[in-house]
């Protein structure tokens, strides 16, 4: 079967976060969209995440500016809706062992402020404890971040495809994108079982398998798998109010090392159980259990918070940050093929830029100027980088 | 931190029920190390479960426990005796396998299940998964009620404690096995007001020479009959209970007639007084383990997920064998060849000598019982409109309260198209028994408000537990310091 009727604006591939906030934003803005997902909908990483909407753990930077934008749009144009995918500002508390960490952390936390994101300094582990009263004893102070939010990301992903659905958008599950239309040196469609789907300009929101969807244009996009665990305990009255971390989760998280790296970070939920991340290392699609990841992530867990040493953890889930060399998304249309657009590449932040990304793209797709500058986040920089 | 490695066994049996205990004395007598896993205290499986041993005269005997092969485990027992004696094979009781891994080449996880046992890590070259089945529930308005049971869990307070769990019985749902648990109620002194079957038995007037067959079973089916015309129990075809009453305690039912599909004719309501409502809509592979190794699946003849072996008992991954209800339920007899067929298949692939006549009595054995359970579950599958007995307010998952009208708005609303889709969103089996209890019934819902059905990968990504059972977050800790790899 062919898809009748005129061709649609755009088709998107791919319905994890990114594809359906860029469904969300496309729909809002008159446009006519079809997004097209392989499983159902956020059948990827977006269903194996933490949902955190952070700029605590933002080196300043590219990133930083659109993890602003993207609370600035979470909080705004997306605030009626907050309650359908349990926003709930619940804050940020990242601590330090060592009067090194204490030390980087202070150095952030003042750039942050010059560019007015909320970091308070957590002098002293009194004061640490005041915030976070089961936090272990040893810690020396940290960083408050009353800004970090926290979404369930799979709600939020088909709550703004239920939205999007309402504006006229069309979206196809179980329905795979198995090449890509080029006329003329200009991508004008997908191909899929069920036959071709034409449209004005191809999406691809693939997550972690990005590249290889934009290699059916022959298009070379470097994302790749970076491997994270989580581990959820059982429900308990011990509250964990804020998302809490040690500093080293922020360095981990701008390294490039494809080796295993593990930091904590805990959190209560509303349900009472405990999420309990995490991990990153880079070993390809591989869904196994590593004993080894999540050992460590249960020992570091443990040290900042010595009341869950002995609570049962019930299950372990693991998925795959779509990571770029630079550690930046790649947002815009594709120099190398007109009328290929990219939403990918967020690595372990997608679920909170995910608005941001969308709101940017669709202006750059309506030729409007982007509120933020989506130059850093160019796709075809890596080929620039070669030839240069 | 105490040592918990077990080193250098040639084999791990998973599960001491028929079929585990036939490849541990098989395996264990051909001459390989073997480390003998299970959950419970003393051997036996589901299928013969008893009163504890150790207090051998405390309990009286009813004749509603005279069990089955009893002999046959009193022999497994003895030869599992003395291979244990003769330092050959360990029983590693109280210890509930969380996970299988790779390292050299098998790691066997275990965490106590019981109070005097410790954690335990077993390295093996081999593995036999002989983790069995358990009842599979199925939702109506009034489940949640104390006073409903699954069929097997009140056959097993009968088996295991001689505990009667209720006065007035009405038995439903589908299959053989609702008949022994009538029976041994009826025994045990209860009234049993109805047995409901849900499907009509022309089913098995259909294949009855399959059923001759299978000597064991008829024999079972027959010495039933007996007691229930005994006890004058009504037996009803082509009928379910699609309520349960009472506020804090059952006190009675809804009996209607359904057609082929189990759609319930109208007016024929029947309310009856009871105090114990015992549902078997037979049962559900254990499948996490061999999920959890890679081993392929498929879905069964009775809707379940099961996983898939060679002519010997081979799993789709080198080293790891199957044996039992994993790979499908088919009662006693079937799951103790298998057991020693796997134990004997193992044995070969270590090296040890091979017996080709005991593999072919084996296969041969195996065949015929599958042959029975094939029909069996024909005559007795779950109807596929059940989901339409269930109320808005009915809930599905008791863990996270989940009830059927969010499932259905997931699906309606929301647009969550399988029965992952619809977890994730509206969180059915993400409590603490992660979808053990509701994820059958889960899928048939979702299945009739898409009107899909469930293909093996949706079934598979219900049974992915890569912790079999929970575990204390310092016990993975331990993990960390890379050692016992
Ligand atoms: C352990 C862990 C914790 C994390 N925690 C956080 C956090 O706290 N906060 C945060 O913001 N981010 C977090 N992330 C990152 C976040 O999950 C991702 O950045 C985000 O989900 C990416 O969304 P996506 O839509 O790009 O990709 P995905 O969700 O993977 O969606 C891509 C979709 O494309 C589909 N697809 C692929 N190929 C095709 C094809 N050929 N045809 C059709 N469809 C196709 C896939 O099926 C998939 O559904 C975490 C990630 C991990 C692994
Ligand atoms: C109450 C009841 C009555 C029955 N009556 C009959 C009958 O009359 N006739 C008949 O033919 N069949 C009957 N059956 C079916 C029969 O019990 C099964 O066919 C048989 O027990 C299957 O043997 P098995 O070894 O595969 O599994 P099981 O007997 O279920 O043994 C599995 C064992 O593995 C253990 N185990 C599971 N997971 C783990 C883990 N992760 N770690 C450690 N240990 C684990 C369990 O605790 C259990 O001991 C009955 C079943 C039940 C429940």
């Amino acid at each position: 079967m062919t898809f009748r009727g005129p061709a649609p604006d755009a088709v998107i591939v791919g319905a994890g976060m990114l594809g359906a906030a860029v469904a969300y934003f496309a729909a809002a803005a008159g446009m006519s969209v079809i997004v097209v997902e392989r499983g159902s909908i956020a059948s990827g990483t977006t269903s194996r995440c933490e949902g955190n909407l952070l700029l605590s753990d933002k080196e300043v930077g590219p990133e930083l500016e659109l993890a602003h934008y993207s609370q600035y749009v979470w909080r705004g144009e997306l605030a009626e809706h907050a309650d359908l995918w349990e926003f709930e500002a619940k804050g940020g508390l990242v601590a330090a062992a060592s009067e090194a960490q204490r030390a980087g952390l202070d150095a952030l936390a003042e750039h942050q402020r010059s560019l007015g994101i909320r970091a308070e300094p957590v002098e002293g582990p009194a004061a640490l404890r005041e915030i976070e009263p089961a936090i272990a004893p040893h810690l020396l102070g940290g960083v408050y971040y009353p800004e970090d939010a926290q979404v369930q990301p799979v709600l939020a992903a088909h709550h703004l495809l239920r939205l999007a659905r309402e504006r006229g958008a069309e979206v196809r599950t179980h329905l795979p994108v198995t090449g890509i239309r080029i006329v003329g040196g200009r991508a004008v469609g997908v191909n899929t079982p069920d036959g071709a789907i034409d449209a004005g300009a191809v999406v691809v929101c693939a997550g972690p398998w990005s590249g290889d969807v934009a290699r059916l244009a022959g298009v070379d996009l470097p994302i790749r798998p970076r491997r994270g665990f989580v581990l959820v305990t059982e429900p308990i009255p011990v509250t964990i109010r804020h998302k809490v971390y040690s500093a080293e989760y922020v360095e981990n998280v701008a390294s490039s090392d494809s080796g295993l790296q593990v930091s904590p970070v805990v959190e209560g939920t509303p349900s009472g159980t405990v999420l309990i991340g995490s991990s990153r290392e880079r070993v390809g699609f591989d869904a196994g259990f590593s004993a080894e990841a999540v050992g460590r992530i249960a020992s570091a867990a443990a040290r900042l918070f010595p009341v869950l040493a002995d609570v049962q953890v019930m299950r372990t889930y693991s998925g795959f940050r779509p990571y770029s060399p630079d550690h930046l998304p790649v947002i815009g249309e594709d120099a190398r093929m007109p009328g290929l657009w990219h939403a990918a590449g967020h690595e372990g932040a997608g679920i909170g830029l995910s608005v941001g990304t969308g709101r940017l793209l669709v202006q750059a797709m309506r030729h409007a100027t982007p509120d933020v500058s989506l130059l850093p986040f160019r796709p075809h920089r890596f080929a620039d980088a070669d030839a240069a | 931190m105490p040592d918990r490695t077990r080193s250098d066994y040639d084999l791990c049996v998973v599960g001491a029920g028929p079929a585990g205990l036939n490849a541990t004395v098989t395996a264990g007598e051909r001459g390989l190390r073997v480390a003998l896993v299970d959950v419970g205290v003393q051997p036996g499986g589901q299928y013969w479960r008893h009163p504890d041993e150790r207090f051998p005269d405390t309990l009286p005997q009813p004749s509603a426990t005279r069990r089955h092969g009893w002999r046959e485990y009193r022999d497994l027992d003895a030869r599992l005796d003395a291979l244990v004696r003769g330092g050959r094979v360990v029983h590693l009781a109280g210890r509930h396998v969380w996970g299988v891994h790779p390292g050299r080449p098998f790691l066997v996880r275990a965490t106590a299940a019981g109070e005097d046992a410790d954690p335990v890590v077993v390295h093996a070259r081999r593995i036999v998964l002989a983790t069995g089945a358990y009842d599979r529930q199925l939702p109506v308005p009034g489940w949640t009620t104390p006073g409903v049971m699954a069929a097997g869990g009140v056959q097993a307070l009968l088996a295991g404690h001689h505990v009667r769990a209720g006065r007035r019985v009405v038995v439903a749902g589908t299959g053989p096995f609702l008949l022994s648990v009538a029976a041994g109620l009826a025994e045990a002194g209860a009234e049993v007001v109805a047995v409901c079957e849900a499907n009509a038995l022309t089913g098995w007037a259909a294949h009855p020479l399959r059923t001759l067959q299978e000597p064991g079973k008829l024999v079972e089916g027959a010495g039933y009959v007996t007691t229930l015309l005994r006890h004058r129990v009504p037996f009803r075809t082509r009928t379910v209970i699609t309520a349960v009453h009472g506020t804090g305690r059952v006190t009675g039912a809804t009996l209607r007639r359904v057609d082929r599909r189990g759609r319930a004719r109208a007016g024929s309501e029947e309310r009856v007084d009871a105090d114990l409502v015992a549902l078997g809509w037979g049962f559900i592979p254990q499948l996490e383990l061999a999920v959890g190794v890679g081993a392929a699946t498929r879905v069964d003849v009775d809707g379940s997920l099961v996983a898939v072996v060679d002519d010997d008992q081979r799993s789709s991954v080198s080293g790891v064998y199957l044996a039992g209800e994993v790979t499908g339920v088919g009662g006693a007899v079937q799951s103790g060849a298998e057991g020693a067929l796997a134990g004997l298949t193992a044995a070969a692939d270590a090296g040890r000598a091979d017996d080709p006549r005991l593999r072919a009595r084996l296969r041969r054995r195996i065949a015929r019982a599958h042959r029975f359970a094939v029909a069996m579950h024909r005559a007795s599958s779950v109807p596929v409109d059940w989901p339409t007995w269930l109320a808005d307010d009915t809930l599905v998952c008791r863990c996270e309260e989940v009830d059927t009208g969010t499932v259905r708005a997931a699906v309606r609303d929301l647009a969550a198209d399988d029965p992952r889709d619809v977890r994730v969103t509206a969180r059915p089996g993400m409590g603490m028994c992660q979808g053990r209890m509701c994820g059958f019934a889960l899928s048939c819902l979702v299945s009739v408000e898409t009107a899909v059905t469930p293909a093996a990968a949706d079934l598979a990504s219900l049974a992915t537990r890569p912790l079999a059972t929970p575990v204390r977050l310092a016990e993975l800790a331990e993990m960390a310091d890379g050692e016992e790899g």
